[in-house]
């Protein structure tokens, strides 16, 4: 297992004021596979990536990464290993740094040498060339900034990838080129991917399985075969699949809260 | 106003931006006619989609220069009209929602007291009357307990809500024409199709016209019931909503292909090349 999860509970405040975010999570994913994590807003699954990337350092259960387990501090060995990509490509890039700038960084972080041979491999890695190389964020569109961001994540050659809604922020057009991007990354590196959307079709075209949330627990997990026939077994997960094909009025009426 | 009026006229609508090098247009001759239909304008960031919905109620900032042959609401023109007269139009007969309730909202006031204020600035209500009306507003746009949300501020309902307070909030002067700008953009797809349905049913209730502004094909596809899909400015192809999957243009087809689908296999999509002919198209 690449990555594997038991029982995993995050809960923000104190006391009276305590939201439980994430509820009694375990799930595991295996070393190349592409794992869809999906649910609506507040349903704890960017929660769950942060934990496992230790952005997020109070939760209990069990995280391991890699057969190694992890504690609420991550060791830098760890990012070596695994590294994450968030949704925003307009905010997670400084804006006051070059593409140079921003790749140069964890490989110096890092202590890795050959930085000028590093930048210009995954550069090219993500579709960008040399030419981007000495821009600023704000030269670039939405889509090459992504690819900064991927590019930025690829330099340490880690072996998995977290994906937080990584083309909710771009133009379908741009989405589908990102989509072949990770494709292909996967494919030619061998990574294991997480990627966490509220997207159904986006987890159909990327992954091989997929876990369904809803407040902080796990609903069901299902292959995207499962998935692309329509065969959800929980109520919850059909009517996602049903509010994912275009408005019905029909439908919208019969849409109900899950608790 | 007769039948065959149509509710708003546009033909040859301009939207530019001064630049360093001179002027950027945003909107490049945009020509169409709106009955009380839902019209759909579809397009990615940039195409000019938002901008022309903004034109219509005359927001587009400065300096930014708006100019049409004909920009006319139920035979009125726009373009002429004193920033008085505009005044009366803006939300008592074109109502305008964006698509975020976190920044469209007055965060220092209650949604209720917003709400009946809209109500009051279009008509002589007094106060318990504008606030009967709002509590029926908020029933009506399915708030399940109107009295208790009439007394929340902003921050502390959901995004659903939020933007259910909007829609709210720009219908109750009871307008003719309704531009929602990506209005359910922000909210989960089971939300979304409920906030759609409510739409839905006062378009077809008080016989409004609507202008829908969205980057989303299918559902523009399965909610209008006619789309103007844009590209640099222009509107390139103009269909029945039914008819999409059959469209023409190879820019519109090209973002179909784009779109990953749950009961398609994974495998590379089909990336947009796009041609600089379609910039004339």
């Amino acid at each position: 297992m690449m990555i594997d999860i038991q029982d995993l509970r995050v809960s923000f405040g104190d006391g009276a004021d305590a939201v439980t975010a994430v509820d009694g999570v375990t799930l595991s994913v295996r070393e190349g596979e592409s794992f869809g994590l999906v649910g609506e807003s507040g349903s704890g699954k960017s929660t769950v990536l942060r934990a496992v990337s230790g952005l997020n350092d109070d939760w209990t259960g069990r995280i391991a990464v890699a057969g190694a387990e992890q504690g609420p501090k991550r060791q830098k060995g760890f990012y070596k290993l695994c590294q994450m990509v968030f949704q925003d490509p307009y905010g997670s890039l400084h804006p006051r740094h070059t593409v140079d700038r921003i790749l140069a960084e964890p490989i110096a972080i890092h202590g890795l040498g050959d930085a000028d041979a590093r930048i210009d491999r995954v550069l090219r890695d993500v579709g960008l060339g040399p030419s981007f190389r000495f821009r600023y964020p704000h030269q670039l569109s939405g889509g090459q900034r992504q690819r900064v961001a991927i590019a930025r994540a690829l330099v340490l050659e880690p072996r998995v990838l977290l994906l937080d809604e990584p083309t909710s922020a771009l133009d379908v057009s741009v989405q589908a080129e990102i989509l072949n991007l990770l494709r292909r990354l996967r494919a030619e590196h061998g990574l294991t991917l997480v990627l966490v959307t509220h997207n159904l079709a986006v987890v159909a075209n990327l992954c091989d399985r997929l876990a369904v949330m809803n407040r902080g627990r796990l609903v069901e997990e299902m292959t995207v075969e499962d998935l692309r026939r329509g065969a959800a077994r929980e109520p919850y997960t059909l009517q996602l699949l049903r509010a994912s094909q275009g408005y019905d009025r029909a439908t919208a009426e019969s849409f109900r809260d899950y608790a | 106003m007769t039948d065959d009026t149509p509710l708003l006229e546009v033909s040859n609508l301009r939207v530019a931006f001064p630049t360093r090098t001179g002027m950027a247009e945003a909107v490049r001759g945009v020509s169409f006619t709106l009955g009380r239909e839902k019209l759909g304008i579809v397009g990615e960031s940039g195409s000019g989609k938002s901008m022309t919905g903004r034109s219509i109620l005359r927001l587009v900032p400065p300096p930014g220069r708006v100019t049409a042959d004909r920009l006319a609401f139920d035979g009125g023109d726009l373009l002429a009209a004193s920033p008085k007269r505009m005044r009366d139009i803006r939300g008592r007969r074109i109502a305008m929602v964006m698509q975020d309730p976190k920044y469209s909202l007055n965060p220092v006031m209650t949604v209720g007291r917003q709400i009946a204020e809209a109500y009051r600035v279009h008509s002589k209500a007094g106060a318990a009357e504008a606030k009967r009306r709002a509590l029926e507003m908020l029933a009506a746009v399915r708030i399940r307990d109107p009295e208790r949300v009439y007394d929340r501020y902003p921050h502390e309902v959901s995004g659903g809500m939020g933007q259910r307070i909007m829609i709210a909030m720009m219908l109750i002067p009871d307008p003719d024409l309704l531009i929602a700008d990506e209005p359910t953009s922000a909210l989960d797809v089971t939300v979304q199709m409920q906030v759609l349905a409510i739409l839905d049913d006062l378009c077809s209730q008080r016989g409004m016209g609507m202008i829908f502004v969205s980057h989303d094909l299918n559902l523009v596809a399965s909610f209008c019931d006619r789309i103007l899909i844009m590209y640099a400015g222009r509107v390139v192809e103009s269909c029945r909503a039914s008819e999409l999957h059959a469209a023409q243009h190879p820019y519109t087809r090209g973002l179909l292909a784009s779109l990953p689908k749950i009961d398609e296999p994974p495998g590379d999509l089909p990336v947009l090349s796009r041609d600089p002919a379609w910039l004339e198209a």
